[in-house]
């Protein structure tokens, strides 16, 4: 599937939550569901900076496509994770780099998105076209 | 006795709804809100007499002038300050320390001592290791307990002819904790060091006596007490004040320039360049009279019934700790519930229309020594009442379950 396939997904699936309370509830589940990441990549390294929670995100590329592991110590913001794993992950570098993040605000979760939100979907998002422009250059 | 709706009905603010929830404002240390009788101050100045202060022989701008002059009286005579010009107007408590701090790199040398208690802000942290790095000063940490309070005996250890100067906050914004200051100043005194006292926290609950306390310098924000923000206030001994050089050149601090040489204005305006926040200065002096007119006493009285209640009541919450237990504490709860980080108690909860503050409140040393990634901060106001702490800790109980 491609990342605007994965994206129209989730909007679907976050269109049937009548309320913020389940959609909440949806993103804490998903927190809890993500796989974890090998504490060897939970390094200061792999932080990203700017999150009032602390968060962890390693790449690597499995043929032409990235794959991204990622944790949190919030489950929120594990939450939000996951949805942009899901909708990032196992895709080509220049795919991800071209992604729009609009989905980001149909499913609801654009207050994330207000620089005063110390969560960092801004910034997460960010290290993960960062991480494709590095590999896109690795493979060019 | 507190009337509680009359004053409620004060703070336009507290009509709000969010997220289709009654406003419940417990975000209070971080800024208080805004009276009416200070806002319409600001739109009075805006309105009917907005012109540059000190300097215009016309009308307004001489109106503008005593109005600022006289909230410069009013903050004077609220702290007991012994002369007007010892009222240095800032625009908050961050440059009031920034202020000193800077003025003081020409009177230290390599190796003098610098103590700061473990439970500062970063902003009385920072301007210091600043200060220090470039004087070859050190600075030292007075520790504090577990319980949040310091340890005084340490601090006797850590004072010595080589200590020049003390800063400590009166009450930790982290904590609620209510620091010794009287004995902190007296102690440093004697062996000749000077204390700046970080008042930001303090001044929303009580009324400190700064001739009594003999503090050489005590520094507030006008947005923790009911004013504006972009406005403080720094005091300072004039024996100090007059031995700093000035902070900042420009406008207003002059009273000669030349090529050659530019002498100084006198106190105040010496360390006052540049127009200031003149609505600003105008509506703290009116948030001053705003404060007296409900009551310091009153205000602490309800405050402390609302601590204790809140205590109390979240107390009850399975897994929760209150981080700050100190015997004298002010109205500011700081808690965690096992297993879940505060960021996500402060996400769920401000769906329920509660404001407080989640992280580590500009105080990471305090969240190192308990190993905490930070805090719930919950702190009230004299306009908070006793059923929005029920929702508080509603919402909590509701967070809680939905998260673990």
């Amino acid at each position: 599937m491609t990342i605007a396939e994965i994206q129209d997904d989730i909007v679907d699936e976050f269109a049937m939550f009548d309320d913020w309370m389940q959609r909440y509830e949806y993103m804490i589940e998903l927190g809890k569901s993500l796989p974890l990441i090998d504490e060897k990549y939970k390094v200061d390294d792999n932080l990203i900076k700017g999150c009032q929670s602390r968060v962890w995100v390693h790449a690597e590329l499995n043929d032409d496509k990235l794959v991204f592991t990622a944790d949190s110590d919030a489950i929120i913001t594990k939450g939000i994770i996951a949805i942009l794993i899901r909708a990032f992950s196992n895709q080509k570098p220049q795919d991800i780099i071209d992604a729009d993040t609009a989905f980001i605000d149909q499913i609801g979760l654009k207050e994330h998105l207000s620089p005063t939100r110390a969560n960092g979907l801004v910034s997460m998002i960010k290290e993960l076209k960062m991480y494709a422009i590095a590999y896109q250059t690795q493979l060019n | 006795m507190i009337d509680i709706e009359k004053i409620r009905s004060d703070f336009p603010i507290l009509k709000r709804e969010i997220n289709g929830y009654p406003l419940v404002y417990f975000d209070n240390a971080a800024t208080s809100q805004t009276p009416k009788k200070v806002i319409d101050t600001i739109v009075d100045y805006y309105s009917n007499y907005n012109a540059n202060i000190h300097r215009g022989v016309h009308t307004l701008s001489q109106e503008a002038t005593d109005k600022y002059e006289e909230a410069r009286k009013k903050i004077q005579q609220h702290f007991n300050i012994r002369k007007t010009h010892e009222v240095i107007f800032t625009s908050g408590t961050t440059h009031g320390i920034n202020l000193v701090a800077s003025g003081f790199s020409s009177l230290l040398n390599e190796g003098d001592e610098l103590l700061v208690s473990a439970m500062e802000h970063h902003s009385n942290i920072v301007p210091w290791q600043m200060l220090a790095e470039k004087t070859g000063a050190i600075l030292k940490v007075i520790p504090m307990n577990e319980k949040g309070e310091l340890e005084m005996d340490a601090f006797e250890r850590l004072l010595s002819l080589r200590t020049r100067m003390v800063f400590c906050n009166h009450i930790s914004n982290a904590l609620g904790t209510v620091n010794p200051i009287k004995q902190i100043i007296e102690k440093a005194h004697k062996v000749g060091a000077a204390v700046l006292i970080d008042g930001a926290q303090a001044c929303p609950h009580l009324k400190p006596d700064l001739q009594e306390l003999g503090v050489d310098f005590y520094t507030v924000s006008a947005h923790k007490m009911c004013g504006p923000t972009g406005v403080g206030v720094l005091y300072g001994k004039e024996e100090w004040l007059k031995k700093l050089p000035p902070y900042q050149g420009g406008g207003e601090m002059i009273a000669e320039v030349t090529w050659e040489k530019t002498t100084y204005a006198d106190l105040p305006h010496k360390f006052e360049a540049g127009t200031p926040n003149i609505a600003g200065g105008i509506a703290f002096g009116a948030a001053i009279d705003y404060l007296n007119e409900v009551g310091m006493d009153e205000i602490a009285a309800w405050e402390k019934e609302l601590l204790d209640y809140g205590t109390e009541k979240l107390q009850q919450i399975k897994g929760l700790k209150i981080y700050g237990t100190a015997t004298e504490k002010t109205s500011v709860i700081s808690f965690n519930i096992d297993g879940l980080h505060p960021y996500d108690i402060g996400t769920i909860i401000d769906k329920l229309g509660i404001a407080v503050r989640t992280g580590h409140h500009c105080a990471q040393p305090i969240m190192e020594y308990y190993k905490i990634p930070g805090t719930v901060r919950a702190s009230f106001a004299f306009y908070n009442t006793k059923e929005e702490i029920d929702r508080l800790v509603e919402a909590v109980e509701r967070a809680r379950k939905m998260l673990l």
